[in-house]
Order: structure tokens, then C-alpha cells, then sequence
């Protein structure tokens, strides 16, 4: 039997048998990689929309897109951002970094760990489908708001139901498997409080996926129900309610912007003391104000809904609550910053991309604490002000984490630097950009645009166009990135097993690249060793 | 500590920089203060908001900058080892809760304000629909609806775009100065908001609630808003205008509505004894249909794909009647097609019913008259 499965083997196609060895592979190593480069196609398919659009909104009038097309660009870009970019990426960086960094053999569960990743296509593929259907795509937008989704919505909407309910069974699998080898893989003598804080922030991101995904997968499924089966749990016609669709969606959507964030502070805290040459600063308050952030974020959703004509009472613990996110978020930069302090710095890519992290996702929470106060949140509400606000956190933060990751790891991937020069070109222009795309908004906004219209009055002109140059540089920038990654996979100066001279870690003992089996034997963590 | 000074002396140096140009770039770069006394309130909070974020941000980006020039290598080339101070984590968290406490009590009391909505002196139930607000002066009966009045042909770009493009509309909301004006707002298909800057009033229109929102205007004018939530298609063709005049020229303006309900009424009554021709139909029924319905139709009736048909050719404006009768006067159930017969006048309904059956493909020589749709009421 043996020979002949052996036969069998070297019979096999070689087409066949790289398409065997990525469908059935159950290693940690390339499930991060088949999540990754997920990631980075879905990244620009959505990125071409977004480009789409600002080509809609260079001038007043409608010149490329017509509004029906406009609204459903609109939405799948948001939804293949959220669920397709940021969080597997993330994933992908937690399935290649975990076990690698508490030094365990391989994420515990890996036969699910294949499962979680392979339904992912799938469900992209349907809600990529819906823009060939009839009816179009959905064009309600990300928060698919009832009765506009449900009532309203194109017959392509279930297929939008089916694909949000696979990525959160994909989700939450991840999440347990993420859960289950931090608790029970961590080499001998690795206490929580010694663990890398990019692996305590993904411990702590898995809790909030299995809270809320279940409420996601919930919300979804009462549309479903009230589309097909008669039930009126949104409509107000059979004595529904269309704001309890938001307190659910909401309930999930606070936290789920914190999945999306987390993970980055873990990033930046480790990459910051690499190239400061200096331990992080306050690990401790670390941990604990990554908690206390995600524990509000559970209690804040109704800030999202403030113009609804909430009660006062809601209005205000909602506000006050909100506002204590500045307090643990403060924390975390302050720390930074002081780890910075008198240390011994230099200015890699991953270290540019960090420090461009901790400033612009700073300059987002600014606008985050601007917009909690309710009387001046009725101004920004729905306007272009929440637009700025939101990318700039999302784009210089979770987009620039996962590029400062990618650059910081990469040489352990594949054994090869990359292109230092060019990763620096890539950091300039991707700054750039990315301020001359969203920082125009906040001032469209305060002046009274709307966001999520594809037409606007003639005062709005100058910003817009601004923003849209800054798009499209954007999206081209991104290219370059695509160029970096793979010139560094293909060749390059050979990497060191420690890659960099501060870094400190247990990725950084095993050899570069990282062969496909690593730690298994655990190594000893020694009792007097630091995080 | 050096760096600390450093970082203020340079942080109050923008700041005097920035806020030369500021107070005069304000409309441009900044939320505008509007125009009555809430909305100026709301605009000083932001600025509150504003100023903290900027002068803690100045802090913040100083010492990291400072941080980066003097900690690298090149000049620093043996980093520190602290890592570790309770003192100062107590200190930048304690901080911060205070400026926030200072910032939350203005906001506070404002709310409190802005959530008051007893003693109004008139109301004026808002109701949203796809893609138009209708309004009704509860107080004396007057309603009508108000429509986007920007001409197709310049958001097609076939006409220069006039100055209020998109933020013009056929029948503005006249309200007076002075008084408390307590708004209900509802909505009758989807979720829309109905926001007027200058009077810092945003308040969702969600079908099955009725909210309520307040404001007194000081001044004449005319203010000009747009819908707030995305309501589909042509969510931002949903302008809102508001034609604030002094007390008594309201009191004459509801005075000429009530007048004019009644011609119309009469008029009603004419049109419904007249037997019209074709032709009167054909032009009535064409401006009909450019302002209401080619939005989703097209003016050359070919519609826009699957979700809003052509009605060139289609089975219901070439079939019976009756059937097209009952179409536009009931609408469509769940879907954007809405009942017109409480929008459109006998007048109207006839004519633009058989201005659709004699249009583009459509050659049924069909004539509905006034009383036709009279009695399918």
C-alpha cells in the first residue's frame, strides 16, 4: 500500500500537486501566507473602488457612474475592506506570528485552521458576484441600514446575507483556534505577562470576534427572515423597529472597529522598541489599557446612532463612556512615545510605517474624541468630517500596522531583505497620499458635505478634487508596495536570522527563512527573562 | 525638561500662526457657526474640541519629533533602559480624565438644551420620503412637498450648474423669526435625516417613530440643508431649503396657502367638468413627468435596468387602463414606485397617464380625463 501510494505521488501533475498542497495544507506558516495574499488581491479590487468613486467625485455632476452603480461600489468597497482586507491580514499575521512568538509548533487546531481560510474565497466570490446580478450588488451600504436592505434591498442581498454569514463561521474559527494555542501552546515558562504584546492584543481581539460575530451572523439572519419568511423584526409596518437593527448591528459594529485596530497596537509595540533599541515602555499599562479598550467598546455602540432621537439620559452615558476610550487609547501612545524617549533610533521601513502609525491613528482619535461630544456630533453626523475620521484611523492605522508588519517580518518569511530604498519611496509617497485624501474631508465635512453621495453642490469642488489626486496616487503607490514584496520574495540580500539588530523575540532565534516546522521542542523561557 | 519647554514654546508659536488665517479662512476650513443660538453653541463646543485635540496633539507630535531628531543613533548611540514608572502612568492617565471632565460639562448642559423641546410655539410634522420632504404646518393645516428643483440636464452636465446646484427645491419650508419651532420627523418608506446646518438640527427620519427637534431663528433668509442618511438612489438629489421671513409676513404667506388650497380646490372642480384634449394633456403630462417621475424613469422612458422598468413598450403603460391607473395612483408595493395619489392633482395623474401611453414606443391614443381619476379616488 505504501509503494503504491508512493506511485501515486510522483504520478501526480505538478499543477496538481501545488493546487493539492494549498488546498490541504494544515501548516500555520502557509495558511498566513494564503490569508495574506488574500488579503492583498481583495485589497486592491476594494482599492479600485474607492478610486472609482473619487473619479465620480473629482467634479459636480455625474460624468463616469451613475448613481445606482455609485451606491453599490460604495458598499462593497466598505464591506470588502472591513471583512476582506483588514481582518486577514491580521489573521494572516496572527496564523505566521503566533506560534512563532510563544514558540509552539503550530497553531492548535490545524485542520481548522485550513477550513477557516478556504471559506473565505468562496464567500468573497459570492458577494463579488452580486455586482453581475440582476438588481446589481447591494447599495445599501456597509452597515446595510433596514428598512433600506431588507424592505428595499436588491434580490442580490441574500447572497450578501450567505457571504457575511461564512466569514463569521471563518472568523470565529480563527478566533478560537487563536484562542486555544495562546492558552494551551505557549512554551514552558512563557506567563502571560511575558508574552510579545502583538500576541496579548491578538489574544484579546479573539474574545471580542467570538462576542460579536454571533451577533452579526444574528442580525443577518432577521434580515434574512423578515425578506423571506414573513417575520417584521426591522419593519415598522408589521410593528418592527429599524433602530433595533442598528443597536445589533452597532452592538457588533464598536467592537468589530476595534478588531481592526488592536492588532496594530501590537504592531507598533513591538516594532517600536526594535529600532528604538529599548524595551517598551509601561508593558504592563500596555496590557491592561488594551483590555480596558476592549471592554468599552461594548458599551459605546450608541454613539453610532446619536441623531436617531435617543432618550438624554442614553445620549449622555453614552457620550461620557466614549470619551474614557481617550483615556486607555492616550495611554498607549504616551507609552510609546516614551519608549521612544532617549533611545537609540533609526529609521527602517517598519519603523517609518509604525511611527506614521502612532501620528495619523492619533490624528483619527482626535476627531474620535471630537465627534463623542453629542451637540457637535449632530454636525459631523453623516457627514464627510466621520469619512476623514474613520480612514484615518483604518488606513494610516490598520492598513500602515499590517505594511509595517509585512516589512518588519517579511525578511523572516522568505529570508530576503527587501528594498530598503524602495520600501522608503513606498512610506513617502504613501503618507502623502494618504493625508492629501483624507484630511481635505474633515473640512468638506465641516462645511456641510454629506457623505455616501455621488453628486454634490459646487462649494464642495476644491477639497474633492484634492481628494481625489490623492486617491488615485494612492492606489499607484500601492503598486510599488506589490513590486517591493515580490522582488523581496523572488531575491535579495540574504537575511540574518535576528534580521535586526534590536529585535528581540523568539522569532528572531530560528533560522530565515523560517523552515516550515519550527519549535518542535519547545524552547525553555528562562524565570528572569522579560516579555 | 528642556524638550518639554522647547515643545510649547514651538506648539504656542503655531498656534498664533494658525489662528491669524483661521478666524478669516473659518467658513472654508471650519464648521460655520450658523444662525441661531443653539447652532453657535454647538460651533463653540467643537472649537472647544478642536482647540484640545490641536494643543495636546502640538504636545504630543513635539516631543515625539524632538524625540526622533535627538534619540538617534547617530547622535544618541547608547539608548537608556528605563522602562518602567508608575508616577507618570498614574499622571497621563489622571490628566486626561480631567481635561475630559472640563470638556464633557459644556457639552452637557447644550444637550440638555437641545433636548428640550417643551413650550413650542408652532409644529411642523417632516415627513421623508424617496426622494422628497413633505411638510405640514400642524398648527394651521397648510402641507406640500418639497422637490429637488436643479434641472437633469445639469447634473448631466449638458447645462452650466447654477449657484444652489443641488441645494435648490420647488416649494422651500417658510418658517418665522422668533418663535420656538418644535419639528416631528417621520419618514414613510426608508430612514432619511433631515439637516440644517446653519440651525445645527440633524435629526433621522425613520418610518414607524416620530422624533422631535427644536429651533428659534433669529434672522431672515434663506438656509439651505440636504438629506443626511443614504436613502438609496438619489439620496443626494434631497435638498432642503428654509425661507425664514419676519412674523407677519409668515402670517400673510400661510394665509395666501390657505387661499391657494382653495383655487386649487375650485380649480379641481373646473378641470374635473372640463373634457381636455390630447394636446393640453400631452404638455401637462410632460412637465408631470420630467419633474416626478423621469428621475427613475428617464425622459426618454427607457428606465434604469431591472429595478426601475422602461415604461417605453412596458406591458402596464400599453395595457388596460385601469391597471396603469391603479399603478401610479397606489404605487408599488416595496419597492420605490410610491403611491401618487395624494401628491398629484386629478389634473396631473390624467395627464401624465396619458402622456406615458402616447410617448417614445407608446401609441395606444388613449385619452384619460380628470374625472377618470376623480372617481378611482
Amino acid at each position: 500500500m505504501v509503494a503504491h501510494a508512493q506511485t501515486i505521488h510522483k504520478q501526480r501533475h505538478p499543477l496538481l500537486a501545488f493546487a493539492a498542497r494549498w488546498l490541504f495544507t494544515t501548516n500555520h506558516k502557509e495558511i498566513g501566507t494564503l490569508y495574506l495574499w488574500l488579503s492583498f488581491g481583495l485589497f486592491f479590487i476594494a482599492g479600485s473602488m474607492a478610486m472609482l468613486m473619487r473619479l465620480e467625485l473629482f467634479e459636480p455632476g455625474i460624468q463616469f457612474i451613475d448613481p445606482i452603480f455609485y451606491n453599490q461600489v460604495l458598499t462593497l468597497h466598505g464591506l470588502l475592506m472591513v471583512f476582506g482586507v483588514v481582518m486577514p491580514a491580521f489573521v494572516g499575521l496572527a496564523n505566521w506570528q503566533i506560534p512563532m512568538m510563544i514558540g509552539a509548533p503550530d497553531m492548535a487546531l490545524p485542520r481548522m485552521n485550513n477550513f477557516s481560510f478556504w471559506l473565505l474565497p468562496f464567500a468573497f466570490a459570492m458577494l463579488l458576484s452580486t455586482i453581475f446580478m440582476e438588481g446589481g450588488a447591494p447599495n445599501f451600504g456597509w452597515t446595510f441600514y433596514a428598512p433600506l436592505s431588507t424592505t428595499y434591498g436588491p434580490p442580490s442581498t441574500d447572497f450578501f446575507i450567505l457571504g457575511v454569514h461564512l466569514m463569521g463561521i471563518s472568523s470565529i474559527m480563527g478566533a478560537i483556534n487563536i484562542i486555544v494555542t495562546i492558552i494551551n501552546m505557549r512554551a514552558p515558562g512563557m506567563t502571560y505577562m511575558k508574552m510579545p504584546l502583538f500576541v496579548w492584543t491578538w489574544l484579546i481581539t479573539a474574545f471580542l470576534l467570538i462576542m460579536v460575530m454571533p451577533v452579526l451572523a444574528g442580525v443577518v439572519t432577521m434580515m434574512l427572515t423578515d425578506r423571506h419568511f414573513g417575520t417584521s423584526f426591522f419593519d415598522a409596518a408589521g410593528g418592527g423597529d429599524p433602530v433595533m437593527f442598528q443597536h445589533i448591528f452597532w452592538f457588533f459594529g464598536h467592537p468589530e472597529v476595534y478588531i481592526m485596530i488592536l492588532p496594530g497596537f501590537g504592531i507598533a509595540s513591538q516594532i517600536i522598541p526594535t529600532f528604538a533599541r529599548k524595551k517598551l515602555f509601561g508593558y504592563r499599562s500596555m496590557v491592561y489599557a488594551t483590555i480596558s479598550i476592549a471592554v468599552l467598546s461594548f458599551v459605546v455602540w450608541g454613539h453610532h446612532m446619536f441623531t436617531t432621537g435617543m432618550p438624554l439620559f442614553a445620549e449622555l452615558l453614552i457620550m461620557y463612556l466614549t470619551m474614557l476610550i481617550a483615556v486607555p487609547t492616550g495611554v498607549k501612545v504616551f507609552n510609546w512615545v516614551a519608549t521612544m524617549w532617549r533611545g537609540s533610533m533609526t529609521f527602517e521601513t517598519p519603523m517609518l510605517f509604525a511611527i506614521g502609525f502612532v501620528m495619523m491613528f492619533t490624528i483619527g482619535g482626535f476627531s474620535g474624541l471630537m465627534l463623542a461630544l453629542v451637540p457637535a456630533d449632530f454636525q459631523y453626523h453623516d457627514t464627510y468630517f466621520v469619512v476623514a475620521h474613520f480612514h484615518y484611523v483604518l488606513y494610516p492605522g490598520a492598513i500602515f500596522g499590517t505594511m509595517a508588519a509585512v516589512y518588519y517580518w517579511l525578511p523572516k518569511w522568505c529570508g530576503n531583505m527587501y528594498d530598503e530604498r524602495l520600501g522608503k519611496i513606498h512610506f513617502w509617497l504613501a503618507t502623502i497620499a494618504v493625508n492629501l485624501t483624507f484630511f481635505p474631508m474633515h473640512f468638506t465635512g465641516l462645511a456641510g458635505m454629506p457623505r455616501r453621495i455621488p453628486d454634490y453642490s459646487l462649494q464642495f469642488a476644491d477639497f474633492n478634487r484634492m481628494s481625489s489626486m490623492g486617491a488615485w496616487l494612492l492606489g499607484l503607490t500601492q503598486v510599488l508596495f506589490l513590486y517591493i514584496v515580490i522582488k523581496a520574495i523572488r531575491k535579495g540580500a540574504k537575511a540574518t536570522d535576528q534580521v535586526w539588530e534590536g529585535a528581540e523575540g523568539l522569532e528572531w532565534t530560528i533560522p530565515s527563512p523560517a523552515p516550515l516546522h519550527t519549535f518542535q521542542t519547545p524552547p525553555i523561557i528562562a524565570e528572569d527573562a522579560v516579555h | 525638561m528642556t524638550s518639554l519647554a522647547g515643545g510649547l514654546k514651538s506648539g504656542l508659536c503655531v498656534l498664533i500662526v494658525w489662528s491669524v488665517p483661521h478666524a478669516a479662512l473659518a467658513s472654508k476650513f471650519n464648521m460655520r457657526p450658523g444662525i441661531t443660538e443653539m447652532s453657535v453653541r454647538v460651533q463653540q463646543i467643537h472649537q472647544m474640541g478642536l482647540w484640545v485635540c490641536i494643543i495636546i496633539g502640538l504636545l504630543v507630535f513635539g516631543v515625539m519629533f524632538y524625540s526622533m531628531f535627538a534619540h538617534r543613533r547617530s547622535r544618541n548611540p547608547v539608548p537608556a533602559t528605563f522602562s518602567e514608572s508608575l508616577t507618570v502612568e498614574i499622571i497621563w492617565t489622571l490628566v486626561p480624565i480631567l481635561i475630559l471632565v472640563a470638556m464633557a460639562i459644556p457639552a452637557t448642559t447644550a444637550l440638555r438644551d437641545i433636548e428640550d423641546n417643551e413650550d413650542s410655539d408652532m409644529t411642523v410634522l417632516i415627513t421623508a420620503s424617496q426622494w422628497k420632504w413633505h411638510y405640514k404646518y400642524l398648527d394651521s393645516g397648510i402641507s406640500f412637498y418639497s422637490n429637488i428643483a436643479t434641472p437633469q440636464e445639469q447634473i448631466d452636465n449638458l447645462e452650466p450648474k447654477g449657484e444652489y446646484y443641488l441645494l435648490e427645491v420647488d416649494n422651500p419650508l417658510v418658517l418665522p423669526t422668533n418663535k420656538k419651532i418644535r419639528f416631528l420627523v417621520t419618514a414613510d418608506d426608508v430612514i432619511h435625516s433631515w439637516w440644517l446646518p446653519d440651525f445645527a438640527v440633524k435629526q433621522d427620519a425613520i418610518p414607524g417613530f416620530i422624533n422631535e427637534a427644536w429651533t428659534r431663528i433669529p434672522v431672515t433668509g434663506i438656509f439651505r440643508g440636504q438629506c443626511a442618511e443614504l436613502c438609496g438612489l438619489k439620496h443626494a438629489y434631497m435638498p432642503i431649503v428654509v425661507d425664514v421671513r419676519p412674523e407677519a409676513e409668515f402670517d400673510a404667506w400661510i394665509e395666501s396657502q390657505r387661499i391657494a388650497a382653495e383655487l386649487a380646490g375650485e380649480a379641481a372642480v373646473a378641470a374635473r367638468a372640463k373634457t381636455w384634449t390630447m394636446n393640453e394633456l400631452l404638455t401637462i403630462g410632460e412637465a408631470t413627468f420630467v419633474k416626478h417621475c423621469a428621475t427613475c424613469h428617464e425622459r426618454d422612458g427607457m428606465g434604469q435596468g431591472d429595478k426601475y422598468p422602461a415604461l417605453s413598450g412596458s406591458e402596464i403603460a400599453t395595457g388596460a387602463i385601469e391597471d396603469h391607473l391603479g399603478r401610479v395612483m397606489e404605487g408599488k408595493a416595496d419597492t420605490e414606485m410610491q403611491a401618487w395619489a395624494p401628491q398629484l392633482s386629478d389634473l396631473e395623474i390624467a395627464a401624465v397617464i396619458t402622456y406615458e401611453r402616447n410617448s417614445w414606443n407608446n401609441n395606444t391614443d388613449d385619452i384619460i380625463q380628470p374625472i377618470t381619476v376623480y372617481e378611482a379616488r
